[in-house]
């Protein structure tokens, strides 16, 4: 643990001496008293600090715009949702250091000029919720937050919300809907919601660990920070770790490591007597690389250039054992389950994907549901309203690519892996 | 229902009135409800208080895969099935608690003391196959603890029906 989660496990999370004795609120002092707003935010975009809650967008860049709005009132939301299947990271920080989030906070209320946030925390994590209302009540005794913070003119004050069980309110305009007491379902967009947002105001979402970078990156200053991780790529990312591997957990590495060093070097290898056969990449909606792409590196532009997120920054390990289909099978369950239902191409095409899948699962398919299965996939990646619909077929497309094989052997009614009832075998095609 | 109207007030009066609290409300009324659901008056009384529809709360509390709206045991067992913890031996946990229970996912046991259902992942991904029991994580399942945990769930049941 390097750098942002350092302090996990450490100290005691609702410690406030602890907190302050290891640098905390440094940061907000620095700026505070020492940095005009405008320069807050360009040290965020000087770090190229890069959003660590799946879609990577530059949080420099996302700070101005909400600053640039004209409002009465706007609000900052920290994603705490974590609902990303594989992903267990943000809770690590959140139990360990709550404080150093909700400094991020308050540095990103200063510079955007927010008066209200939101911790919108999964229904799924109820300790770590009632941490998080514990150490903001600290914090409103302590001056931290409330009104004239610090004795200055910064008014902000922090609620603590949670969900209750709905993967789609991770995304921003369901989690803003979910706030507001509804359904969670995504909203149209435009208008973005650093325009129009919570109860149609200017807001600003980050993730946890987006977030608590940002002390970091004001304390050090953005050329220190830029020091850690590759030229694309600045600090440090936690990854979620599950699967075969000998030592899963949540581990924070510098970008620039492959994922086979990562699992090697970190992870003590697999656990089992069997090989490596697949690493999915971003947690369910990430693309699923076969053994031999394990040497690319962590790196948005090394991913990007294979068309790969690095998304939640969840790794799973799969061995031999797995049958790929009934992988994504239980993949494509997921999200038939949490598709919110507002899109035709999100609510029909899972349902689609799941039927065919069986299908071939049970041996009953055919060469023909090969195909209808991609363009369903390509339908509903172009078309989908959010981000949910957009990137569920995302396993489905890598694995029909990568382990094409597999669906056909299960067309001739053999599964390798001995998992689907058919023949257990392999087919050796050419 | 006069004893639930004041329970639900004052869960209201403690988390506030606004429309927006309406998850939040839900989530405490349940988790004070012995049999872990949402009630028709329940809902009734919520939405006169919160001066929202009756098909809104009951929308709101029929999206969330965390809120019921039917009866459930008082130990509510949620089998994580995302791939992380199903491929990991989940399935079979699955199986072991639907052999040592009796029902099937989506049921209750006769006693009203146990529901099993799947949910969404639970962050336990390092300790999988986990499962979740009202606001407990138990993660590493393997049939001996499935076993042990839901004869230690019975036994305690048993001691409390004896202090009645
Ligand atoms: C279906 C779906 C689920 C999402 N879940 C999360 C989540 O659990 N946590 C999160 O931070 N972002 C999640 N996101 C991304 C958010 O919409 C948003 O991009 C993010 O919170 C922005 O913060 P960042 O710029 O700091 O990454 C999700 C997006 C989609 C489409
Ligand atoms: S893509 Fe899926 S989750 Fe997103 S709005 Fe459409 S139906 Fe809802």
């Amino acid at each position: 643990m390097i750098l942002v989660s350092k302090l996990c496990g450490k100290i005691s999370p609702l410690s406030l001496k602890d907190y302050k004795e290891n640098g905390g609120f440094e940061a907000l002092e620095k700026a505070l008293f020492k940095m005009k707003t405008e320069q807050i935010i360009d040290e965020v975009r000087a770090s190229n600090l890069k959003g660590r809650g799946g879609a990577a967008f530059p949080t420099g860049l996302k700070l101005q715009f909400v600053a640039s709005e004209k409002s009465d009132i706007k609000y900052i939301i920290c994603n705490a949702d974590e609902g990303e299947p594989g992903t267990f990271k943000d809770k690590i920080l959140l139990d360990g250091c709550p404080f150093q989030i909700i400094e991020g906070m308050i540095i990103s209320a200063l510079a955007v000029g927010a008066s209200y946030g939101y911790i919108y925390i999964r229904g799924e994590y109820p300790q770590t919720k009632d941490l998080l209302k514990k150490a903001v009540n600290i914090l409103k005794e302590e001056g931290f937050l409330g009104k004239n913070i610090l004795g200055t003119d910064l008014c902000f004050d922090i609620e603590v919300r949670t969900g209750a069980g709905a993967y789609v309110c991770g995304e921003e305009t369901a989690l803003i809907e979910s706030i507001e007491g509804n359904d969670g379902r995504s909203r149209f967009k435009p208008p973005y919601t650093a325009n129009k947002g919570l109860w149609g105001k200017p807001t600003l979402v980050n993730n946890v660990e987006t977030l608590i970078n940002i002390p970091y990156i004001i304390s050090l200053g953005s050329e220190e920070y830029k020091k850690f991780g590759t030229k694309s790529s600045s600090g440090t990312k936690l990854l979620s770790i599950s699967g075969c591997v000998a030592n899963k957990g949540v581990y924070e590495i510098e970008f620039g490591m492959t994922i086979r060093e990562i699992i090697n070097e970190i992870c003590g290898g697999v656990e089992t007597d069997k090989e490596i056969k697949f690493v999915q990449l971003g947690g369910s909606s990430g693309a699923v690389l076969p053994a031999e792409m394990l040497d690319i590196k962590i790196d948005f532009d090394e991913l990007n250039k294979l068309g790969i997120g690095l998304g939640s920054g969840a790794m799973f390990v799969g061995d031999e054992s797995i049958c790929i289909l009934d992988f994504v099978k239980t993949t494509m369950e997921f999200f038939k389950h949490e598709s919110c239902g507002k899109c035709t191409p999100c609510r029909e095409g899972n349902r689609h994907i799941n039927k065919i899948l069986n299908r071939i699962i049970e041996g009953k398919g055919s060469n023909r549901d090969l195909e209808l299965l991609v363009d369903i996939c390509e339908l509903m990646k172009d078309t989908s309203l959010c981000g949910l619909g957009q990137s569920a077929p995302t396993a489905l497309l890598t694995t029909m690519k990568y382990f094409e094989e597999e669906y056909k052997e299960h067309i001739e009614g053999f599964c390798r892996a001995g998992i689907c009832n058919l023949k257990k075998g392999a087919v050796v095609y050419g | 229902m006069n004893c639930l109207k004041n329970d639900i007030e004052s869960i209201i009066e403690k988390i506030g009135n606004t429309p927006d609290k309406l998850i939040e409300i839900l989530i405490e009324v349940q988790r004070q409800s012995e049999e872990n659901y949402i009630s028709k008056d329940a809902l009734k009384i919520i939405s006169k208080e919160l001066k929202i529809s009756l098909s809104k709360a009951y929308g709101v509390a029929s999206f969330y895969s965390m809120l019921s709206t039917k009866k459930r045991g008082r130990y509510v067992i949620q089998i994580c099935n995302s791939a992380p913890c199903y491929m990991n031996g989940g399935k079979q946990v699955k199986k072991y608690f639907e052999d040592i229970l009796g029902i099937t996912v989506g049921e209750m046991t006769d006693d009203g003391l146990f529901s099993l259902e799947f949910t969404g992942c639970i962050g336990t991904c390092d300790k999988a196959p986990a499962v979740k029991i009202n606001d407990k994580v138990y993660g590493n399942l393997n049939k001996e603890k499935v076993e042990a945990l839901v004869d230690s769930i019975r036994k305690e049941e048993e001691v409390c029906d004896f202090s009645f």
